[in-house]
């Protein structure tokens, strides 16, 4: 049985508890302690669109656990350019490496990939769709940096298109969190996302203003609105700008709020809050590597 | 004959003026209570076009007792495969199925939806890795009540105008 990585659906809440626990653990390999857990394995890097974390926290760890990286390069100079499907291609890089990470700019690109691929394939993100190892990064340091018992957080931004939020609110649905929306109303999560939420147990709210909930919660979650996924120019800049967190917001928070954020971040946290006790989001940044370390031992059956 | 055998002479029901609308079949296949209106889209499921050689009656709109009105679709010399009915069930919930042998229907059921549809409907997300050149058939999850299909590869969900989702 091969260990894909492709939604977070696929996970149920013990096996979410044995990598987070098990991410622990790599967190010195990700400092820079030695290791050579995948000695002699190689990791394929696909990235049919643009991303500079993901992408190289993936072989950050690759690379600290003693394993090879290779990648497509650039998409234009590549097969794809000549127009091979991603299905082929995924067949080609499974003769060359132990594991695929995949993201693409198609909803379902990963699940079709792992159809084809005698190698796991990681999602990295497909489209608007799913991006679980951010999942299991945002869950990781909400372990270490607060609580995912009684968790209770704001989420804040673009919840309609944004696949971070989407796969995150599933996952803490698994952990029963209390979760707030918080969006202007043309990127609110959409119904059908909600209706799978509610399924699950999650306790929901809604609201547009940000300043109602600072008070009440532990985790404030915030994206960025992202341009590249407006169908329309002109809805981007109707919302965009629309939550932006400062000192004068915090002001009213509790103490051991914690404030989180994927990256890359354009204006919704003021660089004033990076040197205040709440500012986590490099943290997160780091987290990425102990995880995606877990995920690829596990992938290629070294733990 | 009345309503309640499948393949009889008319379709009327209540009415003591018993009218031929449509003749009872040998040999065949009799469906029988589809959702008035959907009975056309049964024929495009069935992938029964203008140039189909088989003889196809069609009945629509015909009052019904339970239904108020149904759709009636009787194909001669073809009996349907477990496959063809599924799809039937997405237009047509309450549709019955009734195989004829020599005038007399030996096997009676109702449509089920299966759980699970392949090749059957194409995702409405344009952005879907099903909707592309990719080798990839279109898979999605079946809720029943109500209709809901979800799409394996990129989670969305039809629940409306799944006739005009048919491939």
């Amino acid at each position: 049985m091969l260990h894909h990585i492709i939604s977070m659906k696929d996970f149920s809440r013990d096996e979410i508890d044995i990598i987070l626990k098990r991410a622990k653990g790599f967190e010195p390999i990700a400092k820079g302690k030695k290791s050579d857990m995948l000695s002699g394995k190689i990791l394929a890097t696909l990235f049919y669109e643009p991303s500079t974390r993901t992408r190289m926290s993936f072989e950050t760890a690759m690379k600290r656990l003693g394993g090879d990286v290779i990648d497509l390069g650039s998409i234009e100079s590549s097969s794809v350019a000549k127009g091979e499907t991603l299905a082929d291609t995924i067949r080609v890089i499974g003769n060359y490496a132990d594991a695929i990470v995949l993201r693409h700019t198609r909803e379902g690109a990963a699940r079709m990939a792992a159809e084809h691929s005698r190698v796991p394939i990681i999602n990295a993100g497909d489209g608007a769709g799913h991006h679980p190892t951010q999942t299991l990064l945002d869950l990781y340091t909400i372990m270490r940096e607060s609580s995912l018992s009684n968790l209770k957080i704001a989420i804040v931004g673009d919840l309609k298109y944004g696949r971070t939020v989407h796969s995150l609110a599933y996952a803490l649905s698994l952990y029963r969190a209390d979760m707030t929306l918080v969006s202007p109303k043309q990127l609110q999560m959409p119904d059908v996302i909600k209706k799978d939420l509610k399924k699950q147990g999650a306790s929901v709210s809604e609201t547009v203003n940000i300043e109602g909930v600072i008070d009440d919660i532990d985790v404030l979650y915030i994206t960025r609105i992202q341009k590249e996924r407006f169908p329309d120019p002109s809805e981007y800049q109707k919302v965009a700008g629309s939550y932006r967190v400062t000192e004068e917001l915090l002001k009213k928070a509790r103490n051991n709020l914690i404030v989180m954020h994927p990256l890359p971040r354009v204006d919704e946290i003021d660089p004033a809050v990076d040197g205040t006790r709440y500012a986590r989001y490099f943290e997160q940044a780091f987290y990425g590597v102990p995880v995606r370390m877990t995920l690829l031992a596990m992938a290629m059956e070294a733990l | 004959m009345t309503e309640s055998g499948a393949n009889t002479d008319t379709f009327s029901t209540g009415s003591s003026k018993k009218e031929m609308r449509v003749r009872r079949i040998k040999h065949g296949t009799v469906i029988d209570h589809v959702t008035a209106g959907q009975a056309l889209n049964v024929l495009r499921i069935l992938g029964i076009s203008g140039t189909t050689k088989a003889v196809v009656s069609v009945a629509m709109n015909v009052p019904s007792g339970v239904m108020g009105s149904k759709d009636i679709v009787k194909v001669e010399d073809r009996e349907l495969e477990e496959e063809e009915v599924d799809r039937i069930s997405l237009i047509a919930p309450n549709a019955t199925i009734n195989i004829i042998r020599d005038f007399e229907v030996i096997e009676k059921y109702k449509v089920d939806l299966p759980d699970s549809l392949e090749g059957v409907v194409k995702c409405d997300n344009p952005n879907c890795i099903s909707n592309t050149n990719e080798p990839v058939t279109s898979k999605f999850i079946v809720n029943k009540k109500p209709v809901e299909l979800r799409c394996i590869y990129c989670d969305h969900v039809i629940s409306e105008g799944i006739a005009e989702h048919l491939i």
